[in-house]
């Protein structure tokens, strides 16, 4: 295809993704080192016979309105956002470090700052759920090869439901269910015999929850992926298997998982992508007591009455930058991909 | 495999069995419990004195004098007006779906037919995008937004969402246009055809499969979008999901969480129709990405 026809087929994306995905965070990079003008203050002195003059200072809301006018995006500050208390605290961090005896004591005192606070649970959400979900996908995908037929259908029909389900609305069914009122909620108050025992309560529990939302939403997903790679199994491979004698484990082993493998890396890359960006559980949760996530922190800052741009851009670029770190190992295997195809 | 099925003994057939009933029950039963009791009162659904209550709904044959009662779907429907919000979901879902397969069959076509160097670092940096959390980009719109007074309105929107649709379109077009051999379209311009018309004439009747898996992907992320939606509509303009959030905040308060609970099925209940009606291409869709790698 020449250059120019490809422009022309190409610009109208070219342009939608320009546009609203690279100029915002070329934006979003800007904002964060920006911060709301002050107010602008004036002083009048104001003079009654008798009592005598006073000086007061004042907001000039004009001159205010204005300097705001003519520069929306606020006074330049610098890295000062990136390094306060709610973001990266390194002032803190640093008092923290040499405050503590030991590591432990530094941990855990680390996590009372709110962003590494949310740094933990997110880190903590993507590395266990993103295993939970091969494995449980793996297992549900074995099963349901197994099955007869006609009713693999039927089954699979079920398994995408949690899959293709509004993530808000996914979360507040179970939300609803564990609820101390709620079925699950009940039964786990009586299997433990204990009337008070709230999931809501403890962050520990709270926690639990999320992961098993987690999952639950997302191994339909690597269960279809998985499903279908066990269709292209060569037959030939397992009956040689078989033939030596191979029991059933050792032919998951040797046979089947080797030929998922490649599979179990994209569900595992997609994973880590899209649990990096937990959000709607904790919004549908109402979990934001216990559990903070960087996306959470961005939608708090942005949402209510005053918008905190700045604050809300810093993180935004923080998550970027994690989001680029956990893609690196996809982009230079994309990169090897096309060059090997290529050449 | 039929010979290792026909080798299954009974003991692992009944272990296969009871294995895939769990995860039916885990994948299905949620939503069949929130139907149901999307019929009760609050007092039946959330009840204190006996889950049972939440079956048989005794408070609600006392308060209505039978076991089923919409007034949870009459006070969403029409006391909040949550089909002002039904409406403004299909008008968004409508135009993402429809903008963006316009634009990314074009730019997918392009990029598959094309071989220099620059469509890889196009297709990786669509990768990039994609991977990019909707929500990081938020803050970048809403100044601008705020400075055109395009804030709050549907087109906006519906922009913004085909924007963040469009690295995942392209790949899956890409890919899927891979899969039509060359030799089609370059035998029509040696014939004479101009690549466009080219496009128009042997591509555009033999794409419809691949085209429509795409599509249902872009409905889903439009319809299923939160953090866009709640970000950058106003009050009055909210899509569903936006509009059931902020049911949370009020009816806790108020004590109509049935209403939240019947928005909450009214809304899932078209994902269910399609997934009824679409299923081999929602999964064909899924597979696409993962065996292309």
């Amino acid at each position: 295809m020449k250059h120019s026809t490809f422009i022309w087929f190409f610009s109208p994306t070219a342009l939608a993704m320009l546009l609203f995905i690279a100029f915002p965070i070329v934006s979003v990079l800007v904002q964060s080192v920006h911060a709301p003008h002050k107010a602008v203050l004036v002083e009048v002195e104001t003079c009654t016979p008798l009592v005598g003059c006073t000086k007061e200072t004042s907001i000039d809301q004009e001159a205010t309105r204005e300097l705001r006018e003519k520069k929306p995006i606020g006074r330049f500050i610098g890295l000062e956002i990136f390094t306060d208390r709610g973001h990266l605290a390194i002032s803190e961090v640093k008092e923290i470090w040499s405050g503590s005896e030991n590591f432990n004591e530094f941990f855990k005192k680390i996590g009372n700052l709110p962003f590494y606070r949310a740094m933990a649970f997110t880190l903590t959400f993507t590395f266990v759920v993103t295993p939970l979900v091969v494995i449980v996908g793996f297992l549900v995908a074995l099963n349901v090869n197994a099955l007869h037929e006609r009713i693999k259908g039927v089954v699979v029909f079920f398994s995408l439901l949690p899959f293709v389900i509004t993530p808000l609305i996914g979360a507040l069914v179970l939300f609803w269910m564990i609820d101390s009122r709620g079925i699950l909620g009940s039964a786990i108050q009586w299997i433990f015999a204990d009337p008070n025992l709230s999931l809501k309560a403890s962050t520990g529990l709270m926690w639990i929850s999320l992961i098993v939302y987690g999952v639950w939403h997302a191994a339909p997903f690597a269960f279809v992926i998985f499903y279908a790679g066990l269709q292209t199994l060569p037959a030939d491979q397992l009956e040689a298997a078989q033939i030596d004698g191979a029991t059933r484990t050792q032919q998951v082993r040797y046979v089947v998982l080797p030929h998922l493998m490649p599979l179990v890396s994209f569900v595992a890359l997609i994973q880590l992508m899209d649990n990096f960006r937990v959000f709607e559980p904790i919004v549908g949760f109402n979990a934001d007591a216990h559990a903070q996530s960087l996306s959470w922190f961005i939608f708090n800052d942005l949402g209510g009455e005053t918008r905190q741009f700045s604050s809300a851009s810093a993180t935004s670029v923080l998550t970027i930058i994690g989001v680029t770190i956990l893609l690196l190992p996809v982009l230079r295997r994309t990169w090897r991909d096309f060059m090997e195809k290529s050449t | 495999m039929t010979l290792a099925s026909k080798r299954r003994s009974l003991s692992l057939r009944i272990i296969i069995y009871i294995f895939a009933a769990l995860w039916l029950l885990i994948a299905a039963f949620p939503f069949v419990w929130t139907f149901w009791g999307s019929f009760k009162v609050e007092l039946d659904f959330f009840s204190v004195a006996n889950w049972t209550d939440a079956l048989t709904g005794e408070r609600t044959i006392a308060e209505y004098g039978q076991p089923f009662t919409d007034a949870g779907y009459e006070g969403a429907w029409i006391k909040e007006e949550f089909w002002r919000n039904v409406i403004n979901t299909f008008i968004v879902c409508f135009f993402v779906v429809c903008t963006s397969l316009t634009i990314g069959t074009l730019g997918g076509y392009a990029l598959s037919r094309s071989g220099y160097r620059y469509t890889l670092i196009l297709l990786i940096a669509a990768l990039i995008f994609r991977a990019m959390p909707p929500i990081t980009l938020v803050s970048g719109y809403m100044l601008p937004f705020f400075e055109w007074n395009v804030w709050g309105i549907l087109p906006t929107t519906i922009i913004v969402l085909v924007a963040i649709n469009q690295p995942f379109t392209l790949w899956m077009l890409h890919s899927f246009f891979q899969n039509i051999p060359k030799e089609l379209d370059e035998s029509a311009k040696v014939d004479g055809c101009s690549q466009f018309k080219a496009f128009r004439l042997v591509i555009i009747p033999v794409m419809w499969p691949g085209v429509i898996t795409t599509g249902l992907f872009s409905f889903l992320l439009a319809y299923n979008d939160f953090a866009i939606t709640s970000m950058l509509l106003s009050e009055d303009n909210r899509t569903m999901v936006p509009q059931i959030a902020a049911f949370l905040g009020t009816t806790y308060t108020e004590g109509n969480v049935m209403f939240a609970v019947a928005a909450v099925v009214s809304a899932a209940a078209p994902l269910f129709i399609l997934v009824m009606f679409f299923q081999r291409q929602i999964v064909s869709g899924l597979t696409a990405g993962a065996v292309k790698g």
